[in-house]
C-alpha cells in the first residue's frame, strides 16, 4: 500500500478513476472533466459515494474522515486532497 | 414425490426464465437451499427450494420460458433412492469432430434450437452444452454461432469428457460482463460449467476495475428496461386503480440524529460508517412495529398483517426502472445491520441478483428519493402493499426550537396509505413514531 504522501498527481488520478470506475463501470470520466461533480454527474448516491470512498481509502492506503468527504467534489478536488 | 415449480415472484408475474441450476440430481436439498436462478421482469432471482428432499431430475432446461407453476425439477420421494446421476457424456468439441463421436445423437430437447442452430449455421455435433445433463440451449447456439474471442484450449483433454473452459452457463455469461469479470482468466472447474457462484467471487475477490460493459450485453439490458417498464406500468395503474391512498405528511428534525451518526462514524473504518438512510429506514422499520396496521397486505377485500416487519427499499437501477427488495425483519436488526442489509439489497439490486424472497414479500417500503434532491415525494403504493413511506432530502432550513430560531437539518417524511386498511389516524400515530426514534438516535 503506497504512503499517500508519495502519490504523484497521476497515481491519485488512477486511483479516483479505478475507484469510480468499480462503483460505476460504464462512467464516461472525460465528460464529467475535471470541475464536474462527481455526485451530481455520476449519479451516486450516498451508498455509492460511500463505496467509492471505501475503495478509494483501500487503494491508496489513505485515510479518509467524513468530515473530508467535501474534499472530493471533484476530481481534481481528489487528487488535491490524495496529494496534500 | 413433490415438484419444485416456477414460483410467483409478484402479482404481476406470468412466466419467467430459468437461468442457471444451483443444484444437479441427486443432491440433497434443505427447504430454504437455493435451487434456481430465475430471470423475471424485474430482476434474476435466486429461488430456493419450499421441502426437503432429494432433487431427481431437472426438468426445464436453462434459457426456458416457462408459465408461472411449470414443473422446473422433482424431488425423489422421501427415503428413496436417489435417481443415478446421468451416466451421458457430451463428447468435447475435439472428440466431436471425430467419426465415431458423431454416432452419439447431440442432446437437444428443444425444436427451437434446432431450428436455431439451422438458421444460424451451426452444427450441433460441434456445440457443447450447457443444459441439463450437457443438453445443447439456445444460448449455446448463439454462442456457437458467434466467432470465439480465442481459441479452444489445446490442452482439451476429449478421452475423459472434460469441457475447455468455454464452458459457461448463460447467465454467468452475462453476469461477467455486468461485472466487468474476464471468463478467460477463471479458473475451470472439474465437470461442471463456469456459474455465477464462481463469477461472483471472482468479482468480489478481484482489485480491477471494472472494465466498460461488452457490447453483447446490451440487447438483453434493453430487453429488460422495456420489460420492467411494462410492469412498473402495470402494476401502478392497478394501485391507482384500486387502492383510495390518502397522503399525510411531517417534517422532522434530524440535528440529533445526523450529530450522532457523525460522532459515530469518526471512529469506524469507511466500511462500517452508515449513512443517514440506514436511520430512516430504521426509524420507519419500529414505527411500522408499533403501527401493525400499515405493516401487511390487503387481500381478498380485507387485511392480512405481515408476519414481521419486511422493509422494501425502492432502488433506483442504473439505466432505469426501480426495484423494492426487502430487508427481512429490519425492526429487529441493529443499525449496523440494517446498514450492511441496505448496501447488500442495493449492491445485487444493481447487480441484476435478488433472492426470491426478497422481491415478492415485502410488508411496507421505504422510497428515499431525497438522494435525488427533492423535498418529498408521495408515492404510489406497492400493491398489495397497505402504505408507502417517502423521505426528502436533508436539507438546512430556520427551524424554531424552545422558541429560538435555528438552522437545522430537516428532512419531510411523508406516508402514503391505503384508506381501505387505515384511517389518517393511524398514518399520522406512524409518522410521530418515525420522529419520535429519530430524536433517540442511540436507541435506534
Amino acid at each position: 500500500m503506497p504512503d499517500p504522501t508519495t502519490l504523484t498527481d497521476d497515481q491519485a488520478r488512477e486511483a479516483v478513476t479505478a475507484a469510480l470506475l468499480r462503483i460505476v463501470p460504464d462512467a464516461d470520466l472525460d465528460e464529467v472533466g475535471d470541475d464536474g461533480a462527481l455526485r451530481a454527474e455520476l449519479e451516486l448516491d450516498s451508498l455509492d459515494f460511500l463505496g467509492f470512498v471505501e475503495q478509494l481509502s483501500a487503494s491508496t492506503g489513505a485515510r479518509i474522515d467524513e468530515d473530508d468527504y467535501p474534499a472530493l467534489r471533484t476530481m481534481r478536488s481528489c487528487i488535491a486532497f490524495l496529494t496534500r | 414425490m413433490s415438484d419444485f415449480t416456477m414460483p410467483s415472484l409478484g402479482a404481476d408475474m406470468d412466466e419467467g426464465t430459468l437461468l442457471e441450476w444451483l443444484v444437479k440430481p441427486g443432491d440433497t436439498v434443505q427447504k430454504g437451499d437455493l435451487m434456481a436462478v430465475v430471470d423475471t421482469s424485474k430482476a434474476a432471482v435466486e429461488v430456493e427450494s419450499f421441502t426437503d428432499g432429494v432433487v431427481e431430475s431437472l426438468v426445464v432446461e436453462p434459457g426456458t420460458r416457462v408459465p408461472v407453476g411449470a414443473v422446473l425439477a422433482t424431488f425423489a420421494a422421501a427415503g428413496a433412492e436417489p435417481a443415478p446421476p446421468e451416466p451421458r457424456k457430451r463428447p468435447s468439441r475435439h472428440a466431436a469432430k471425430m467419426p465415431v463421436a458423431i454416432a452419439e445423437e447431440p442432446l437437444v430437447s428443444s425444436p427451437l434450437v434446432r431450428r436455431e442452430a439451422e438458421r444460424a449455421g451451426v452444427d450441433l455435433a460441434t456445440v457443447t452444452g450447457t443444459g441439463r445433463g450437457g443438453a445443447i440451449t439456445r444460448a449455446d447456439v448463439a454462442h456457437a454461432a458467434a466467432p470465439p474471442a480465442v481459441p479452444a484450449a489445446p490442452h482439451a483433454r476429449p478421452s475423459e469428457g472434460r469441457r475447455g473452459p468455454a464452458r459457461v452457463t448463460p447467465y454467468a455469461r452475462r453476469l461477467a460482463g455486468e461485472l466487468g469479470v474476464d471468463l478467460d482468466r477463471l479458473p475451470a472447474p472439474e465437470r461442471r460449467p463456469v456459474r455465477a457462484t464462481d463469477v461472483r467471487a471472482a468479482a468480489a475477490g478481484s482489485e480491477r476495475p471494472a472494465p466498460e460493459r461488452p457490447e453483447v450485453a446490451a440487447p438483453a439490458q434493453a430487453d429488460r428496461r422495456e420489460e420492467m417498464r411494462r410492469t412498473i406500468a402495470t402494476v401502478m395503474a392497478r394501485s391507482k386503480r384500486e387502492i383510495p391512498h390518502y397522503y399525510l405528511t411531517l417534517t422532522i428534525d434530524l440535528d440529533r440524529a445526523l450529530r450522532w451518526m457523525r460522532e459515530r462514524n469518526r471512529d469506524l473504518p469507511v466500511a462500517q460508517r452508515l449513512v443517514p438512510a440506514a436511520l430512516l429506514l430504521k426509524a420507519a422499520a419500529l414505527a411500522a412495529a408499533a403501527n401493525p396496521g400499515l405493516n401487511g397486505f390487503w387481500v381478498d377485500d380485507e387485511f392480512r398483517p405481515g408476519s414481521g416487519v419486511h422493509l422494501g427499499v425502492a432502488v433506483s437501477l442504473r439505466g432505469g426502472g426501480l426495484v423494492a427488495p426487502a430487508i427481512h425483519d429490519a425492526d429487529q436488526l441493529d443499525l449496523t445491520d440494517v446498514m450492511a442489509g441496505m448496501r447488500d439489497v442495493v449492491t445485487r439490486a444493481r447487480a441484476g441478483r435478488l433472492r426470491r424472497a426478497e422481491l415478492s414479500d415485502p410488508t411496507i417500503t421505504v422510497t428515499n428519493l431525497g438522494e435525488q434532491g427533492v423535498e418529498s415525494v408521495h408515492g404510489v403504493i406497492y400493491p398489495p402493499q397497505v402504505a408507502l413511506v417517502g423521505f426528502g432530502r436533508v436539507t438546512e432550513r430556520p427551524w424554531a426550537v424552545d422558541g429560538l430560531l435555528g438552522v437545522r437539518p430537516l428532512t419531510v417524511a411523508t406516508l402514503a396509505a391505503d384508506h381501505r386498511a387505515t384511517d389518517g389516524f393511524t398514518g399520522g400515530r406512524f409518522l410521530a413514531a418515525v420522529d419520535e426514534r429519530l430524536q433517540s438516535p442511540e436507541e435506534l
